[in-house]
């Protein structure tokens, strides 16, 4: 442990000193695993260059604070003290390999699964289940029995049985509420659809809808583009833009890396811990690419890299 | 129209029928749970474990129904505790607590010296031996249970297809879960004077399953089983009466007499034809 922490503050060390005033040649390490107790090693972690780091104390709250969680199934360990940070209205992709804690990450963030250390804060404030309605969740279509008698307009509506609380029957407002997120995804057509007719992505914004009528501020979303075809990848990706532009803070995990350089505002590159944290452009290289995706070197050239 | 009514002359045989009828709702109902959420062994497995708490029961001269609620709601939160809390799958911590259970009532049996209890009845019902106060309490039950999946009907719904979403918006899905095994286990235990311990699990699967072939709207597969639930109870019965047969034998026969009815008339899956012609083609091209 003391050598990995050595040997992290020493680069992190050499990077401050060294650093040129084109921070864009600032990137995250090949190995860059040992680098997670300090602050300094934190900065060095995120590939972004200093005047984008969010401000310790003033500067805009984030909508979403990870502070070195750890958490896992079984006692296996998945993610192993993961932190960064998400400023409202920005649309952040997660990439990293099979298995390396994208789905675990969002499950957490979302509640759904107990961390074993570290916190997390919605807008400012200790992530309790009131602070947690603010979040949408859109969990992967695959673990969903599609067969179930329900229309698409009962699963809509079942985003709202949350709020409505028990034993009250769904109201006018919540009616409109599934309507009009039907329309924003463009599903009106398929309300009383049995949902196993549907297409993959139309599952997909189904579920979307679902998520929409909590009238969250920050929306969750697992593999939202996996099996589904180009067309709809496009008119999903382009719903939530329109969201975005309307303040709202997503976080998608992928792994489709050709969307990640159009759609995205920050990558996090996950692989049990932070590999690196920034733009596609700082993020969509060798370096860090293999790191996060492990031994097999993921060639991308340089121009396809640039956004 | 004498041969409806003229079983009715007989008190038992009017007892019958209502206990029957009520069974046949309660289980059809519920069923919908348990075909959709994959719970069939589950039903099974409950209805075998309490089979230990009914011997118990009698050997502590207490009601033997009662013994065999009391058991199956604590085996049925045993085993949900168990696969929710360790790496051991429901199918899994299914197949050894509850043949465990069995296996506990077969041993307690064995050490009464003859038989007091019918065995026959316990394992295959025996719904004209119904009393007033099995009707009362099958009644009473039966309507807690209605009542409770009336109540929480949404909640249930979403936490069935959907659980960890449904956990996601706040919905309290460690409650539901258990709720439905308890649900499940009063259902379990009521029926047993049905269709006993062998049968009930096809009294809990088979009119659902029928109705799930016929419908795409989860209200209409729950109000489609009950028909099928309540009409197989009051048709197996007749059908008993008359042939001199155990009554939970018929009920099921009937009501998979319906199942593979619905299955030939759905309109969303194959047809049984279809599907036994594919199944040939499949067997021609395997075999070599």
């Amino acid at each position: 442990m003391s050598e990995e922490h050595g040997h992290g503050h020493t680069h992190v060390t050499a990077a401050a000193i060294g650093s040129p005033p084109d921070h864009s040649h600032v990137v995250a390490p090949a190995v860059p695993h040992f680098h997670r107790h300090d602050e300094h090693d934190r900065a060095a972690l995120q590939v972004l260059p200093p005047e984008e780091q969010p401000a310790p104390d003033g500067g805009a709250t984030p909508a979403l604070r990870v502070n070195g969680i750890c958490a896992g199934y079984y006692g296996r360990d998945v993610l192993d003290e993961v932190s960064f940070a998400v400023r409202p209205g920005e649309f952040v992709g997660v990439i990293g390999p099979n298995g390396s804690g994208k789905t675990t990450l969002l499950k957490v963030i979302a509640g759904l699964l107990p961390t074993q250390c570290g916190s997390i804060e919605i807008f400012g404030a200790p992530a309790t289940p009131r602070q947690r309605r603010q979040i949408g969740y859109v969990p992967q279509i695959e673990l969903v029995n599609w067969s179930f008698p329900v229309t698409v307009y009962d699963v809509v509506l079942m985003g709202r049985y949350g709020r409505l609380g028990m034993f009250r029957r769904p109201t006018r407002d919540d009616e409109r509420a599934v309507h009009s997120a039907l329309e924003e995804v463009g599903m009106l057509g398929r309300t009383r659809s049995q949902i196993g007719e549907l297409s993959g992505g139309q599952q997909q914004r189904a579920f979307i809808a679902r998520a929409l009528v909590q009238e969250p501020r920050v929306l969750l979303l697992d593999e939202p583009i996996a099996g589904v075809d180009a067309a709809s990848q496009h008119a999903i990706f382009t719903l939530l833009e329109a969201r975005q532009q309307h303040g709202m803070t997503i976080v998608a995990t992928t792994h489709d890396l050709s969307c990640v350089a159009t759609w995205f505002d920050r990558v996090l590159c996950l692989n049990h811990r932070v590999i690196a944290y920034g733009t596609p452009r700082q993020v969509l290289n060798d370096e860090v690419l293999s790191a996060t995706y492990g031994s097999h070197v993921l060639v991308i050239p340089e121009a396809a890299a640039a956004p | 129209m004498h041969w409806l009514t003229d079983p009715l002359q007989n008190d038992f045989m009017v007892r019958a029928l209502v206990g029957s009828a009520l069974i046949g709702l309660l289980c059809s109902v519920v069923g919908v749970y348990v075909v959709l959420r994959n719970l069939s062994f589950i039903g099974d497995g409950l209805a075998h474990a309490s089979f230990a708490g009914i011997v118990i029961a009698f050997l502590m001269k207490a009601n033997i129904y009662a013994g065999g609620l009391v058991f199956a709601i604590l085996t049925a939160l045993g085993i949900g505790a168990v696969s929710r809390r360790s790496a051991v799958s429901l199918d899994t911590s299914v197949g050894v607590l509850f043949t465990a259970a069995f296996a506990l009532g077969v041993l307690l049996l064995s050490q009464v010296h003859g038989y007091v209890i019918d065995l026959q009845d316990l394992l295959f019902g025996n719904v004209l031996g119904i009393d007033r106060a099995d009707l009362a309490l099958i009644a009473a039950l039966g309507l807690a249970v209605l009542a409770t999946i009336f109540l929480f009907y949404k909640e249930l719904l979403f936490s069935s297809f959907d659980p960890l979403m449904a956990q996601a918006t706040g919905l309290p899905t460690n409650f539901l879960y258990y709720l439905m095994f308890v649900v499940l286990a009063v259902t379990i235990v009521v029926s047993l004077q049905a269709a006993g311990i062998v049968l009930v699990a096809a009294l809990l699967v088979t009119p659902a399953a029928a109705a799930y072939q016929l419908t795409n709207r989860f209200g209409w597969m729950m109000a489609v089983s009950a028909m099928i639930g309540v009409g197989s109870a009051v048709v197996g019965l007749y059908i008993s009466y008359y042939l001199n047969a155990a009554s939970g034998s018929t009920i099921v026969l009937v009501a998979t007499a319906c199942f593979f009815l619905a299955l030939a008339l759905s309109p969303k899956r194959r047809s049984l034809l279809g599907a036994f012609l594919e199944f040939r083609r499949t067997a021609a091209r395997v075999r070599p």
